[in-house]
């Protein structure tokens, strides 16, 4: 009853197709992970504070560029940067750190060049890192607006 | 010879990279041999966090390469595409889950199959708003916080998505003159 409906042929072809896909992505996607363990272990969480200096602009850059290179689970990101507001860090370079570290990516970045093409892959990455800053200086206005 | 698809990946291109990433990884037995394990328990345990969505994702290109037609994606996140493109790039980037280069076999097809690349990239961008961290967000940020942030970083992602493509664009005239 149910070939009445569905399209077998169709169906394993997408399937195929599908396999295909993940089996070619395999190689890097076990690449890109292995860089992000060593990141997570070999980067200890006590030396990111030091690249803050006071300035808003430059701390905003610093948050932006710390928040592209670490990459993980985002609740970390939230963690420590509870941590750096906690330790007199502005809600700027805090939230431009946040967004960074969910919408730009470093370690992954040749991955992504090699799967979505390089022009795509440096102009999605270099325009997000400066909209992470831009994003970090609106969202401080409008809360300190609210 | 190597061979170059439409998109530039190299076939021995994956291969290379998981190499350089191992003998990065050995590398670390020279500069600090303590950390190997660690690095090792890390990566086993990333590898078994991003198995279910793996497994998500190789349902959703099951899927949409049966149920969309070319003509329905173009119509849909191509050239044709406007508002509408935009809302399903936010949407589906917003509920999409796990890290990002597990969805790259499927943005890969999406590309090959003609999305355009201001809907990739602002799907993309907001794969930044992790709806279901949302409630820890609030717990070290506040409710008002959460929300300005989530929403200005939807609304920033339409920018962001037409830089990418205006800047994709412009190297390739210049690549190709």
């Amino acid at each position: 009853m149910l070939s009445r409906y569905v399209d077998y042929t169709r169906l394993k072809e997408a399937n195929r197709k599908a396999l295909k896909g993940l089996w070619n992505m395999l190689p890097l996607l076990l690449g890109v992970l292995l860089l992000v363990s060593m990141m997570t272990v070999l980067v200890p969480r006590s030396a990111y504070g030091i690249l803050f200096n006071g300035n808003l602009l430059w701390d905003s850059i610093m948050g932006s560029l710390l928040g592209s290179i670490l990459t993980g689970n985002p609740v970390t990101s939230y963690i420590i940067g509870a941590g750096f507001l906690d330790n007199g860090i502005s809600i700027i370079a805090v939230t431009s750190f946040i967004a960074a570290w969910t919408t730009v990516g470093f370690v992954q970045l040749p991955v992504e060049s090699m799967v979505l093409g390089k022009r795509f892959a440096l102009a999605r990455n270099v325009s997000a890192f400066l909209m992470s800053i831009i994003v970090g200086m609106v969202t401080a206005l409008i809360i300190g607006v609210l | 010879m190597e061979k170059k698809t439409r998109s530039g990946l190299k076939k021995n291109g994956r291969g290379y990279f998981l190499l350089a990433s191992i003998t990065l990884y050995l590398l670390t037995f020279f500069f600090s041999p303590d950390r190997m394990m660690p690095i090792l328990e890390s990566y086993l345990k990333l590898i078994l966090q991003i198995l279910p969505i793996f497994i998500i994702v190789y349902a959703f290109m099951v899927l949409i390469d049966y149920l969309v037609t070319e003509d329905l994606l173009k119509h849909m996140m191509g050239k044709e595409a406007g508002i509408r493109g935009w809302f399903i790039a936010i949407v589906t980037g917003i509920i999409s889950v796990g890290p990002v280069y597990v969805w790259y076999p499927l943005l890969r097809n999406l590309q090959k199959r003609g999305i355009r690349v201001r809907f990739l990239s602002t799907f993309l961008y907001n794969r930044g708003i992790k709806l279901q961290w949302a409630s820890l967000l609030i717990l070290y940020f506040g409710w008002t916080y959460t929300l300005v942030l989530l929403t200005v970083m939807a609304v920033f992602s339409i920018p962001q998505g037409l830089i990418t493509e205006r800047f994709t664009m412009l190297s390739k005239k210049k690549g190709a003159s």
